[in-house]
């Protein structure tokens, strides 16, 4: 009687074990998910800015002293080794986004430009990328809260801390970005 | 504040089910007795008819109700560009994989979604949704329709739609029954199970009444928690207010399916069906009273 009382609670143990470790590498899994869709989201921005550049290239002496800092950000950005500083890299970010931003509020005083099909275009992509960008931060940080929280609670710290999970750090928000989160070029579109 | 209310919404929407089964159980037991003698005989059929009809709608739901809308396909980004990437927005942060989208030609603002499960499932919006809203409203509008889909709350819908057409199949065998030919000792022993006669004649009038007291109450819990969860999304209530806003503002719909009516947003009959006459029989909440929650959270 006792053998089988006590095979049981090990066999109980074992298979909360397993319950938990599986759980714990999904939560840790979505964290890793979540950083590689922003990176998606970054290689593809980086891909459109060329684009950008070319196209505001025909109107003469449009912003270039941004547009050379656009060109600046996206090279460094470029530079940048993938599984370096995640929040470093999205420090060059968000200065990108923010001179991304500024050229297209510019871009009211050039109705030729604005009137331009392909511009109109390249600006529903950049806007959604940027848009993609936020949106996969905020998934990424509410990864990241979730995967610590589970890694703190009871029992799961055990099996945390025997497998070596640590706590992973949030992506900061940048302050002019914390009452709304996403760009919204679509005001300049509708204009 | 937000987890609290989706937690009481999906506890809610369990006995609302339940209630549909018990329902659907006890009409059929009804029609059974008053028809065939048997309540056996009833509730078999009933329960068999409502699982076939569920899993029919589960299998064909998007084609279906798509078809019912008159909705047409968007397979291409280039068709609606905007569009498309804000579904894509909604799908990366939900976590869902990309619902299929459809555009219905009219000119009322409204939007809806539907399938299965989040693997089988789409999202219609109407043109005249995509011309008056803005990108911050529309992602809103989507954010709300793709936390339908992520919550599940589309298999509960098509499951409603399933049982209460089941509902109204087994009372019309049964009258059908009873007036062509039906159980032959019907006019024997009559006395003795007099009261159970009129029980169950009752059940049979009263239960489509309660059968669509029960399908809009579960609708106004569903759009209340959408809205909550939308917004969890957006992390923007206000893109989802001003949406509604406008959204109510808008014509009545010209030509909808009454069976798929309360997958909408907002009301397609804007207040002109012919249920409106109380609040129980609404099939959504009034605006105002999801924006006073919005504003809360």
């Amino acid at each position: 009687m006792i053998t089988i009382i006590v095979i049981a609670i090990i066999a109980i143990i074992i298979i909360t074990w397993i319950v938990i470790y599986n759980r714990l590498v999904r939560a840790s899994t979505y964290v890793d998910e979540s950083w590689s869709q922003i990176d998606v989201q970054l290689k593809r921005r980086n891909d459109l800015i060329p684009n950008l550049i070319s196209t505001t290239k025909g109107y003469a002496n449009y912003e270039q002293s941004t547009l050379t800092k656009v060109t600046q950000l996206r090279q460094q950005l470029v530079s940048m080794d993938d599984n370096g500083d995640r929040n470093q890299m999205m420090h060059v970010s968000d200065q990108l986004s923010n001179t991304l931003k500024s050229i297209f509020a510019v871009s009211e005083n050039y109705p030729e430009l604005k009137a331009n099909n392909q511009f109109q275009q390249l600006m529903e992509e950049l806007s959604n990328t940027e848009n993609k960008i936020a949106y996969s931060r905020q998934l990424y940080n509410s990864s990241v809260a979730s995967f610590n929280m589970k890694i703190k609670t009871f029992p799961a710290n055990l099996i945390a801390g025997h497998h070596h999970f640590i706590k992973r750090d949030y992506l900061e928000v940048p302050s002019n970005e914390k009452q709304t989160p996403h760009v919204n070029f679509d005001e300049f579109n509708q204009k | 504040m937000l987890f609290d209310q989706i937690a009481m919404n999906k506890r809610r929407t369990i006995y609302l089910i339940i209630a549909f089964i018990l329902l659907l159980a006890l009409i059929g037991m009804a029609v059974g007795y008053a028809f065939f003698r048997s309540a056996m005989i009833g509730f078999i059929l009933a329960l068999g008819i409502g699982l076939i009809y569920a899993v029919i709608m589960i299998n064909q739901s998007i084609n279906v109700v798509m078809q019912m809308n008159h909705g047409h396909e968007i397979k291409n980004k280039d068709d609606a560009p905007q569009l498309f990437d804000i579904v894509s927005d909604m799908a990366l942060v939900a976590r869902i994989p990309m619902p299929r989208i459809f555009i219905i030609d009219d000119d009322s603002p409204n939007a809806f979604a539907t399938g299965n499960d989040p693997k089988h499932s789409a999202v219609a919006v109407t043109s005249g949704l995509l011309s008056i809203l803005n990108r911050e409203e529309l992602e809103g509008v989507i954010g709300h329709e793709v936390s339908h889909i992520r919550n599940y709350d589309i298999r509960l819908s098509t499951i409603g739609i399933a049982l209460s057409s089941a509902i109204s199949l087994i009372i019309d065998i049964g009258y059908n029954s009873f007036f062509w030919g039906g159980s032959r000792d019907r006019d024997n022993n009559d006395d003795d199970n007099i009261l159970a006669m009129i029980g169950s004649i009752l059940v049979i009038i009263l239960g489509p009444l309660a059968t669509a007291i029960a399908q809009m109450a579960l609708s106004r819990n569903r759009e209340y928690l959408a809205d909550a969860s939308g917004v969890e999304l957006t992390r923007n209530p206000m893109g989802l207010i001003n949406a509604l806003k406008k959204i109510s503002k808008g014509e009545p719909m010209h030509d909808v399916n009454p069976d798929s009516a309360d997958l909408y947003i907002d009301d397609p009959y804007k207040g002109k069906s012919k249920f409106s006459f109380t609040e129980l029989f609404d099939t959504h909440p009034s605006i105002e009273k999801r924006i006073n929650r919005l504003e809360k959270m």
